[in-house]
């Protein structure tokens, strides 16, 4: 209510962390042997991966193959069972000291999430905002900006995404694709470093599925980094850097899209595209 | 039958001569000339005739007994702004608006508490809900009210007092309705959190929103659209069920009624008068209901219904119009007008907020 009152405003203290990637050294995500388990079910089963910087990193896979699970545990939302797992050379959820380990703080968490967009299959928007008011949210709350200069932003991001006669809208007004760009504008108010997208365009009718793709197409083009997981392998041959192919919660078969998706070398992944292709 | 054939072949040499069609074939060409409105008999509903007429006499009939009943509608008008009657109903109101803030503040913490996850906390909120549902408030109040018969003396340590001095009937009926509303609202703002889909609150932490920003700003926001509609029906209770305090002596509506009839023996003109406090209290609180669910019921809907106020203005601009237009182009327009007048009045007839009285 009060857009006096917003979370931390500041790095809280020692949320630092500096793993091996040093910094960063051009790594955007580094995956260790990254394990996840729901009780006995075992999800991930030790996930290595590195995402570079500003690069389109495609992940695809069977469904239950665990890739929206990973891509949970990028942005902490799931925790990680072993392994390491860093973001922009920062360990993800976890503080080290020594040789131990210390979980952080919902602050700290809260704090590591904001330079992480998501954007979800089923587009999540708050019913009860307005587009512009979904996009002018986290700005406002998370980072304390002034309603003025969110508002202007937000018009901007929304306006980016070819929405702006739809500002005044709320979610339920509008269509699916229309939706998932006012998601994608939400998330990139935040000014994030990296977007993981959870498969985009699975809830959409097959005619709307374009006008998302052509949105995360203008972003790849300006260099955002981004994980996408996603059955569109039209976009993951034109648009993706890199492409891992998943399957029972490990890494199968990973390299340039191109190559993977013309010449698959595993037999599942064969088996696979030969489903989706 | 051979006409709907002919229109479902494609014919490239036929020739769309609009001419030899009746008004209820669409023409080939239909897209060129838009086909004249349909203007069919209605079917008559001889039945809603027969039972509106059934019920008129009836009604009528009811007016007449009233009418020649022994009541003295006189010492109805007489008492019905008397300083009794009117200080029993501000107690009243007073003692529903109290303890309703009780049980929704309490209510709500016991929500939090069932939800908390912590099993001590959830087990302690599921027992008093156990209790309080469980048994009359009746009872209740009564316990209450005899407080004093098994703790004398109030004793907070560094707080002592008589306890029939604390527990007055205005103490013991607050705690009595109150208490007991906690445990109604404490299911209601329950079932109003949990009704909110986890991706809501996952989309929140993904920004980077805390869990009491999410809490504040996304859920409970949502929440309000379940949890408004039955506090406002057990806002209404309260009103009515507070009239239960008169048992321990709290000079609420029903018992300032029962002491001017016990004076003046006027049983029933009494019991018309709180009768009609009452139905004023619960219609106006209906209609604050109304709005406030029209509030919340914001991004739900693609237009919110109409308020009263505007369906009344729309029917009179429709009463307004409607015969001045003699064209039958026109016509058709205005046919769609009121058509979506009516569709109006049948959308807010359902948005009052009359969806399933609370099972107490
Ligand atoms: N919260 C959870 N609790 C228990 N099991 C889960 C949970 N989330 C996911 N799983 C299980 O983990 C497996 C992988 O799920 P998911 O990551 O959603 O796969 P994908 O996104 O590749 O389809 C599935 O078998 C799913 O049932
Ligand atoms: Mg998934």
């Amino acid at each position: 209510m009060s857009d006096a009152t917003t979370e931390a405003h500041g790095a809280p203290d020692g949320a630092t962390g500096t793993g091996p990637a040093g910094g960063n050294g051009g790594l955007m995500v580094k995956a260790e042997r990254v394990h996840k388990s729901f009780g006995l079910v075992q999800v991930l089963n030790g996930i290595d991966l590195e995402v570079r910087n500003g690069e389109v990193f495609c992940l695809v896979g069977p469904s239950g193959s665990g890739k929206s699970t990973f891509l949970r545990c990028i942005n902490h939302l799931e925790k990680i069972n072993a392994g390491r797992l860093y973001v922009d050379g920062q360990l993800v959820g976890y503080r080290q000291k020594g040789d131990k380990l210390y979980e952080m703080k919902e602050r700290e968490v809260a704090f590591q999430r904001r330079d992480i967009g998501m954007v979800f299959q089923r587009f999540n928007l708050f019913p009860h905002m307005t587009a512009l008011e979904n996009v002018m949210e986290a700005p406002v709350q998370v980072k304390g900006l002034p309603k003025s200069e969110a508002r202007r932003r937000a018009e901007e991001m929304l306006e980016r995404v070819g929405l702006s006669d739809r500002m005044k809208n709320y979610p339920a007004q509008l269509s699916g694709g229309q939706q998932q760009r006012v998601a994608i504008a939400r998330a990139l108010a935040m000014e994030p470093k990296l977007m993981l997208f959870d498969e985009p365009t699975s809830a959409l009718d097959p005619e709307l599925v374009g006008e998302v793709l052509d949105v995360m197409r203008g972003l790849a083009e300006e260099g955002m980094t981004m994980i996408v997981v996603t059955h569109e392998m039209g976009f993951a041959r034109e648009v993706g850097d890199s492409l891992v192919f998943m399957d029972a919660g490990v890494v199968v078969e990973s390299g340039h899209p191109r190559e993977v998706l013309s010449n698959p070398q595993h037999e599942r992944t064969q088996a696979f595209l030969s489903k989706v292709l | 039958m051979s006409e709907e054939n002919r229109d479902a072949v494609p014919d490239p040499l036929a020739k769309g001569g609009g001419s030899g069609q009746g008004p209820l074939t669409p023409g080939g060409d239909a897209a060129d000339t838009p086909p004249e409105a349909i203007r069919a008999i209605p079917v008559r509903h001889y039945g809603r005739w027969a039972g509106a007429a059934l019920v008129v006499v009836l009604l009528g009939m009811l007016v007449l007994a009233f009418a020649n009943a022994d009541i003295q509608w006189s010492v109805v008008g007489r008492y019905l702004n008397h300083e009794t009657i009117v200080m029993g109903a501000v107690n009243t109101l007073w003692i529903t608006l109290l303890s309703m803030l009780l049980g929704v503040t309490l209510g709500t913490v016991l929500a939090m508490m069932r939800l908390s996850g912590n099993p001590v906390l959830s087990a302690v909120a599921y027992g008093y809900i156990w209790f309080f549902r469980g048994t009359p408030v009746l009872v209740q109040l009564f316990l209450w009210f005899n407080l004093a018969l098994i703790f004398p003396v109030l004793n907070l340590g560094f707080y002592s007092e008589d306890m029939n001095t604390v527990i007055t009937p205005f103490v013991a009926a607050l705690l009595g309705l109150g208490l007991n509303e906690a445990a109604y609202m404490a299911e209601i703002s329950r079932a109003g959190i949990q009704s909110v889909d986890r991706g809501q609150t996952e989309a929140a932490q993904a920004l980077g929103m805390s869990g009491n920003r999410t809490m504040r700003r996304i859920v409970l926001p949502q929440a309000m659209r379940v949890i408004i509609p039955p506090t406002g029906n057990e806002f209404i209770n309260m009103l009515k069920t507070s009239s239960l305090a008169y048992a321990i002596q709290y000079n609420e509506l029903f018992l300032a009624g029962r002491n001017i009839s016990s004076r003046t023996l006027a049983v029933m003109e009494m019991l018309v008068v709180v009768s009609i406090w009452y139905l004023a209290l619960t219609t106006i609180f209906s209609v604050g209901q109304y709005y406030l669910e029209r509030h919340y019921a914001r991004g739900s809907d693609h237009t919110p219904p109409p308020t009263p106020l505007q369906r009344v203005a729309r029917q009179l601009t429709s009463f307004r119009t409607r015969p001045t237009l003699p064209e039958p182009a026109t016509a058709t327009a205005a046919d769609g007008g009121t058509r979506h007048d009516g569709d109006g009045t049948n959308g807010s007839g359902d948005g009052t907020g009359r969806r399933g009285d609370s099972e107490r």
